[in-house]
């Protein structure tokens, strides 16, 4: 229950954000995290960004996922 | 491991790691004398009974809707799940995140929606920022069920458990990101046990193991952190101050452990009017629990699901007598889809 996925904030207006994984758009809800800027990534936990992921460390992950065809 | 050359028990606080050590048969690359057991990591399957029949209860008034995780749908109470009580007319919705239940809220007005609050840090704060915003729109007829549940008090009482002898722990990510890792600290300070939070990949849960591996080698015992890219010593201080602002710790019921104290969340008295027991309350039977069924044992790394008798014959997914056959991260259901024991 506790899954948490790495998506990508493309947009911000006030406390919403739209993170973005594989294409895919869903609503962040930005409240239990300040300072998340366009381009940062989050995790994703129940419709709310939980904690900031490393960019590099992100990015890595989702094009390995990629190269994995899964 | 052969230097180490004793029986290593490890154990996983985590379903989601349940998971991904089937998945990925991470188990099978094991040397023999390394054990890895499944904790109490799974919301849905330490909820106790008592919980699940308010819920129940709740679900068979009129001019209620029941939102809960989807999880929760299937797990079976005392007499019957929330699956059944909807065939037979009541209204349960399933969300993904309270937002949406506060959603149905402001489109229900003449309803009351009671929202079924259940996790761990990771999902508390998450419902706590529910009830803040319910409080900030002046919504009447939202309300939540706490039966949240925090991790350092049920650790303890597994590092104190003489029949376990737990050597080393691997702590849930997500829980980490909220909490930081230092929650872990007293693990490894006052029990001697090393304390690892770990990932979900493949990866970072075997790197995890030989973190944990390395320290018993070394004779040392102190909290690492392998999560490092999402995870922090402090953890998420927002998050954290808006759990605290809306929840206090209370003892809590753990499904076939029984109470721990300080171990549950309630909702603080400043936002009793979101608290669906003190607005609402409900009586229900009293509880009981299938007398076969060895969650409680599973739950505690004491016994397999390989040990259950019900296992595979009377219990699989599509009719499960136990909450850990429910969930996707119970440790009964990775057992059923990934062993073929």
């Amino acid at each position: 229950m506790c899954i948490a996925i790495p998506v990508k904030i493309i947009e911000i207006k006030g406390k919403l954000g739209i993170g973005e994984v594989g294409g895919v758009k869903r609503k962040v809800s930005l409240l239990l995290l300040d300072e998340v800027k366009v381009g940062d990534y989050v995790l994703l936990h129940a419709g709310f960004a939980i904690s900031k992921v490393k960019k590099e460390e992100a990015e890595e992950l989702l094009e390995m996922l990629a190269s994995l065809d899964v | 491991m052969a230097d180490i050359g004793r029986k290593v028990i490890l154990m996983e606080v985590c379903g989601t790691h349940t998971m991904a050590a089937f998945r990925y048969g991470i188990k099978d690359l094991f040397p023999p004398n390394l054990h890895l057991l499944s904790g109490p990591g799974c919301p849905v399957c330490v909820t106790a009974n008592d919980y699940l029949d308010k819920a129940i209860a709740y679900a068979r008034k009129e001019g209620v809707i029941v939102a809960t995780f989807g999880d929760m749908v299937k797990v079976p109470g005392s007499s019957s799940s929330l699956a059944e009580e909807a065939s037979n007319g009541a209204e349960i919705r399933v969300v993904y995140s309270s937002l949406e239940a506060l959603k149905i809220a402001q489109e229900n007005r003449e309803k009351k929606v009671i929202f079924l609050g259940i996790g761990f840090e990771t999902t508390a704060p998450t419902v706590a920022s529910s009830i803040l915003t319910a409080g900030e729109d002046k919504l009447s007829n939202y309300f939540v069920l706490s039966g949240h549940k925090i991790m350092p008090p049920i650790m303890r009482a597994l590092a104190q458990d003489h029949e376990l002898k737990i050597d080393g722990f691997i702590c849930p990510g997500h829980v980490s990101t909220i909490t930081g890792s230092k929650i872990y600290e007293f693990l490894s300070r006052d029990y001697g046990i090393p304390c690892v939070v770990a990932g979900f990949e493949p990866i970072d849960i075997l790197q995890s193991i030989y973190l944990i591996l390395s320290q018993i080698k070394s004779g040392q015992a102190k909290v690492e952190n392998e999560y490092d890219r999402a995870v922090t010593w402090e953890g998420n201080l927002k998050a954290q101050a808006l759990m605290a602002e809306v929840f206090k710790p209370e003892s809590s019921n753990w499904r076939g452990i029984g109470k721990i104290e300080q171990s549950g969340l309630k909702i603080r008295e400043k936002y009793e009017s979101f608290d669906a027991e003190k607005r609402y309350p409900v009586s229900i039977e009293k509880s009981r629990e299938n007398p076969g069924c060895i969650c409680g044992d599973i739950l505690r790394g004491l016994k397999t699901p390989l040990d259950c008798r019900l296992f595979r014959k009377v219990c699989h997914p599509s009719h499960p007598v136990g909450a850990c056959m429910v969930s996707a991260e119970g440790t009964c259901a990775a057992y059923y889809k990934y062993s073929s024991a």
